[in-house]
């Protein structure tokens, strides 16, 4: 049933391709935006916004975007003129590309190809090369602090990154996130636990618990969140953005917590399946599950950003080199002893 | 408006030169230009605006101490629990901020609310939140309102539990142990010879404070202790240590203001010792007092008339400030705002 | 714990030809005048010496004294060792206000010294580093001067008066 479903799915025009995605990004970061501001409320002990819109300010968002759009454009006099004005979109693009091969639910994926997991990982690479455009190309020596930390805590971050995906596709034996997804359907584990990668082996626990600082990471939440620290950088490599153009980072950060959340839950979480087996499955269910989870993931980052303080860039880098990678890779090994021996 | 210019190299600070005078209001000149002592009173909140009590109260000691005037038990009692109740709120706020540059936002939210509970406390006790203007040269302005002991004693029951929260929350967290443990390390025979006092001095292991070293006021009746700094995470004289210090002495502050409400005498006039025109005659007197940053220590030159022939506010965060370049050499920048957070400096007083 | 006449015989055995007035107001302690080009030497022995080991100055204050038409420096030391404290008063002619700087000594004098040049005009020989502190770097007289006229135009600017 799958099969027949993805084959009509594809041959839809190309544009419904490209827009689904879009749609999920932009509505996802208008909530998201409005979500941060409520938990951050809460958290502290008051209310967040609440004027906009009459129940508990749920239009802040969109007034927010509207005040955006109408700001003047500014461009600093000795800026690299494109750059300054490409790196936001190059930014945004490549967070978005990624969201191709992420299987929302068992009937639509943008892109099913074979090699999913490498293409995602591949293009959030390009992240850090836009951060160090717009660092370069504000002409300023705070972004260019910014954006030099920026690119080290990624690129540093990103090994073990790949190594706890690498050590979930160890257990999957593939890269296609469809058939990842696919292999954790029913609820086999102790009779009544859903087969979901988490589950099955003890050691992926480990694995997701390395993954998710790792995105936090990735994404610059606090902890790790040096690069634009207001109180150190003014905003690191946003500084002299402004209006739109600011917002668009805004919207790239964004993008890429939700596809990093909707990676660990495709990972470990089981993507699309219902926790309940087949009650409240299918391919609607299937999306409205898989949302649930990368949005519990990104409520849990947001939690965390208002929890804890944020670590020097030197404690940073020794966490991922010191700590994470060697972690990882031993994790990864002994994932597979398991995966060997049971 | 501190101005901080930095030579790096690469992330670490080579030199470190501050700049300061954006906030000059002149302070000391206008207090010349005032034809009585008391009406420099309003001044002095202005000049620390976050512990204005404490500016005040050593404000008027001093000017006490030169008239030799005696000031009625009910007067000592309130000057002291209001002055501890300022102590706590610039702890609270002091604590917050060093939170919140760190980039912990939420307890300096919930440190706010604590230090709303003692503004409430104060605007019904003086009519103002932040820049009282309650103190007199002899006695106070005005008397307290009639639920004055209700209100400091309920205060007291419901802080105590927050400090322990705030210890759970935010002091033994293991990332501001990072941040701040082992960094502006600040050893004692430095620290003197530049001058600290208060919780940086405490901080670096040294048991000082005015209020049982040179004590004024009735400090001497009460019991309390004086925490200091002990290496306790890190070296001795570090940014938690000092950071600690402020914690702990906001339980010593909730001891004072238990015994002062139990010995405050329920009648007397708060008024009545305060004398009608003020005739310095001359001489010179220093006098210090403990203030939350420091030791602030007022000096007063008079010349047998009305007006201050000199009065010159030695303000703890100035001294503090010019500290800066000796303990942060070689850190990284991130350090440099662990370190000016520990210190806790206040620009209304560094540049008066 | 010394008392300002024990100090007094103190200095005076240390320095035998300088002269020490206590300076005794109608309130307030009594202060010991020293002369400005030995105050350097005594800040040093008063600092050092194990009878008296004042280790921290905890202020220093520049003042004008039209009448006399001097200008003056109190220096306020304080020992955490021995629990005393002094007062010091050194007095300068208004024409040539130059004082030794006591930097050295206790590091803390640097930022007071400055406040003291700035404020006052007094010149404090051999600060590594005597320039304004609180006014701007390029304003023109000493404010807490009694003869103070405040400058019109501040770079182009009218100042408020």
């Amino acid at each position: 049933m799958n099969s027949l479903f993805l084959t009509n799915i594809l041959n839809l025009p190309l544009l419904v391709h490209l827009a689904l995605p879009l749609t999920i990004i932009l509505v996802y970061a208008l909530v998201a935006i409005w979500g941060e501001r409520k938990v951050a409320g809460f958290i502290q002990d008051r209310l967040g916004p609440m004027r906009v819109g009459g129940w508990h300010g749920w239009a802040q968002s969109i007034a927010d975007l509207l005040k955006l759009i109408q700001k003047e454009d500014i461009v600093p006099t000795n800026a690299s003129r494109f750059l300054f004005k490409f790196a936001p979109f190059m930014m945004f693009a490549a967070s978005y590309a990624a969201f191709a091969v992420i299987p929302f639910s068992s009937g639509y994926i943008g892109s099913n190809i074979n090699i999913g997991v490498f293409y995602l990982l591949a293009v959030t690479s390009v992240l850090t090369l836009s951060i160090i455009m717009a660092a370069w190309a504000s002409n300023n020596k705070w972004s260019l602090l910014g954006g030099m930390r920026s690119a080290a805590q990624m690129v540093s971050y990103e090994v073990p990154t790949i190594a706890t995906v690498l050590t979930v596709i160890v257990v999957a034996g593939s890269l296609n996130l469809m058939t990842v997804t696919e292999m954790q359907s029913g609820n086999d584990i102790l009779g009544f636990l859903p087969n979901w990668f988490i589950f099955q082996n003890p050691f992926l626990i480990v694995a997701f618990v390395i993954f998710f600082i790792s995105i936090l990471a990735e994404s610059h939440r606090v902890p790790f969140d040096l690069p634009e620290s207001e109180s150190e950088l003014v905003a690191g490599y946003q500084t002299e953005y402004s209006g739109m153009r600011w917002a668009m980072f805004m919207l790239a950060e964004y993008a890429d917590m939700l596809l990093l959340s909707l990676l660990g839950a495709v990972l470990f979480f089981g993507g699309w399946n219902s926790p309940f087996g087949d009650f409240m499955g299918g391919p609607v269910w299937g999306f409205f599950w898989f949302m649930l989870k990368g949005l519990l993931l990104v409520f849990v980052m947001m939690w965390i950003r208002w929890t804890l303080p944020r670590y020097r860039v030197d404690q940073l880098m020794h966490i991922c080199w010191s700590v994470l990678i060697p972690l990882s890779f031993i994790n990864l090994v002994l994932v597979a002893l398991w995966e060997l021996i049971f | 408006m501190l101005r901080l210019e930095l030579v790096l190299d690469g992330e670490i600070i080579k030199k470190v030169k501050p700049h300061i005078g954006y906030l000059h209001r002149c302070f000391e000149k206008y207090a010349e230009e005032m034809d009585d002592y008391a009406k420099v009173i309003p001044y002095t909140d202005r000049m620390d605006y976050v512990s204005a009590m404490n500016q005040e109260h050593g404000y008027v000691v001093a000017v006490e101490r030169m008239l030799e005037l005696e000031v009625p038990e009910r007067v000592e009692h309130i000057r002291v629990i209001v002055a501890e109740m300022q102590r706590i709120a610039s702890h609270l706020l002091g604590i917050g901020a060093f939170g919140l540059d760190l980039g912990a936002f939420t307890p300096f939210l919930y440190l706010f609310t604590e230090r709303e509970k003692i503004l409430d406390i104060f605007e019904k006790v003086s009519g103002a939140r932040l820049l009282y203007n309650y103190m007199a040269v002899g006695g106070l302005m005005r008397d307290v309102h009639p639920e004055f002991k209700e209100d400091v004693a309920d205060f007291v029951k419901t802080f105590r539990p927050k400090i322990k929260e705030l210890d759970n929350l935010l002091s033994y967290n293991k990332i501001f142990i990072n941040r701040t443990a082992n960094i502006g390390v600040l050893p004692v025979e430095v620290a003197l010879n530049y001058a600290a006092s208060g919780p940086v001095l405490r901080g670096s292991g040294l048991k000082w404070d005015l209020r049982k070293d040179d004590p004024y006021s009735i400090y001497d009746r009460f019991e309390f202790d004086i925490p200091v700094g002990s290496g306790e995470v890190g070296t001795l004289g570090d940014c938690w240590d000092r950071y600690i210090v402020r914690v702990r002495e906001m339980e010593q502050s909730l001891r004072i203001i238990e015994q002062a409400l139990e010995s405050m005498p329920d009648e007397g006039d708060v008024m009545e010792a305060i004398p009608k025109r003020i005739r310095m005659k001359e001489g010179e007197i220093y006098v210090r007092t403990e203030s939350p940053r420091g030791e602030l220590g007022y000096f007063i030159a008079g010349d047998n008339s009305a007006s201050p022939f000199r009065v010159k506010a030695r303000a703890p965060s100035f001294v503090h400030l010019s500290m800066l370049p000796a303990i942060s050499r070689g850190s990284l920048i991130a350090d440099m705002v662990a370190i000016i957070g520990s210190i806790d400096i206040v620009l209304g007083e560094v540049d008066r | 714990m010394k008392s300002v006449e024990e100090i007094l015989e103190y200095l005076s055995e240390t320095f035998p030809e300088t002269e020490f007035e206590a300076l005794l107001g109608d309130v307030g302690p009594a202060r010991i005048k020293v002369p400005a080009p030995v105050i350097k030497d005594v800040a040093k022995f008063l600092r050092d010496d194990g009878r008296l080991l004042f280790n921290t100055l905890m202020c220093l204050s520049g003042l004008h004294y039209p009448k006399e038409e001097e200008m003056g420096v109190a220096y306020h030391i304080h020992s955490t060792k021995l629990g005393h404290s002094l007062a010091l008063n050194v007095r300068v002619p208004e024409e040539k206000a130059e004082v030794p700087t006591v930097e050295s000594i206790w590091k803390t004098a640097d930022w007071h010294e400055r406040e003291a040049y700035d404020m006052v005009g007094i010149t404090f020989t051999g600060h590594p580093d005597l320039r304004r502190i609180l006014c701007p770097y390029d304003w023109e007289g000493h404010p807490l001067r009694k003869d103070y006229e405040q400058q019109e135009f501040y770079r182009g600017v009218t100042t408020n008066e």
